[in-house]
């Protein structure tokens, strides 16, 4: 993906693998300097609020290292376990689906090059 | 309690056409002719149930009605208390076929049995406890009945009231009627999500044009559905805002959190198809 990171979450996620998850992704943006990150979340029907927290934290660290986190795929059962428990994902912008997320990360990361490029 | 063998049996079988026409004239008084039913629809009804209760008495005797030589009877009864709730009919007129059945065949237990007290006595607190209960028995079927109608027209209300229909690519729309209670606004959210999902439309447009009155529980709702929606990466307007439903929004200080709304689904659509990209154009004639 070049200078983006994607992440897919296949199997149903416990809450060992939910923290492994968060540990692997931030220390890999670190690492290779990713500048975005894409979760694709359209495998999981169903989340807990335990998986709901752990898809809010990992979103928002994301952010918080500067990477453009977007999250896409969320299925209707999960996005109204989130409201119902008031989750919300600071930050983090969602698309239907891989290719919008894509679209979405490549359009505001040249926003970011011409930002760079104007300061110069 | 029966002593002695019941002599039910030999009058309903002696008197067959006479009872039958005994009852007919008592149904006739009683209103049961109308134009809902027949005069020939009704004799057959009549006839069929003296028939399935000679059987039914001469085989078991009228001490127990749920033994199975009943189960003809019975059933028969609420096969007709069945097609009266469905016709209109109300539950005394239901009841009053199996009660209208007294008269004549008392009167006849009279011919027969006037010089015998005793036995007349006892034949007629027979037939009395038998009619009663196949009489509530009738009833009893008759309110089921109305009940399984009722059920069922609350379904078909909820399903008329939420579908979600598709304006343009990209483009859906879920044109709410009615009052937005807790479980329709549970249906019309699963059912709006999945098709979001489904279509990948980028847009959903919820007019509430048909919606009378929007409460704080009512706009908690609606906005439920739009997070969810923007939580899924689309987005929501909220359309048919009529002026009493803007005026107690802002009365009761309600937050619409940003959500786009617009006056008619008219302009929404042309928002949606304008955020789409989308270039609306006369031919030239």
């Amino acid at each position: 993906m070049g200078r983006f990171l994607l992440v897919t979450i296949q199997i149903e996620m416990d809450d060992g693998i939910a923290l492994r998850l968060q540990e692997d992704l931030t220390t890999r943006i670190e690492k290779t300097g990713s500048r975005g990150v894409l979760i694709d979340i359209s495998a999981l029907e169903m989340v807990d609020s335990f998986i709901g927290r752990m898809i809010a934290n990992i979103s928002a660290m994301s952010h918080i290292l500067n990477a453009r986190t977007v999250l896409v795929g969320m299925q209707p059962a999960v996005a109204i376990t989130l409201v119902e428990l008031g989750l919300t994902l600071p930050g983090v912008r969602t698309a239907l689906n891989v290719e919008r997320g894509m679209a979405l990360l490549a359009a505001s990361d040249d926003e970011n090059a011409e930002d760079a490029s104007g300061r110069k | 309690m029966t002593e002695g063998p019941s002599r039910t049996h030999a009058i309903l079988k002696k008197y067959a056409r006479d009872i039958h026409a005994g009852w007919m004239s008592e149904l006739a008084d009683g209103l049961q002719l109308d134009r809902r039913i027949t005069e020939a629809e009704l004799s057959a009804q009549t006839r069929e149930f003296l028939a399935l209760l000679q059987t039914a008495v001469a085989s078991d005797g009228i001490a127990n009605l749920e033994s199975a030589p009943w189960d003809p009877v019975r059933e028969f009864l609420e096969s007709i208390s069945r097609s009266r709730a469905q016709q209109g009919f109300s539950s005394e007129e239901t009841a009053a076929f199996v009660f209208s059945f007294k008269k004549p065949l008392f009167e006849l237990l009279r011919k027969d049995f006037g010089k015998n007290p005793t036995v007349l006595a006892q034949e007629t607190w027979n037939i009395t406890a038998l009619l009663d209960k196949l009489g509530l028995h009738t009833v009893k079927s008759f309110q089921k009945a109305r009940e399984a109608v009722i059920n069922r027209q609350q379904e078909e209300l909820l399903e008329l009231s939420t579908p979600v229909v598709k304006l343009w690519d990209g483009i859906l729309a879920l044109p709410m009627i009615g009052t937005l209670d807790s479980a329709r606004t549970q249906v019309v959210m699963e059912s709006l999500l999945q098709r979001i999902v489904e279509t990948g439309s980028e847009t959903a447009i919820i007019d509430i044009t048909g919606v009378p009155t929007v409460d704080t529980l009512t706009a908690q709702h609606l906005l439920k559905t739009v997070t969810a929606i923007r939580m899924m990466g689309a987005d929501c307007i909220i359309s048919g805002i009529r002026p009493q439903i803007a005026q107690t929004i802002v009365h009761l200080g309600i937050d619409l959190q940003g959500v786009t709304t617009k006056a008619t689904l008219a302009d929404a659509l042309a928002l949606a198809l304008k955020r789409s990209g989308f270039v609306v154009s006369k031919s030239k004639e």
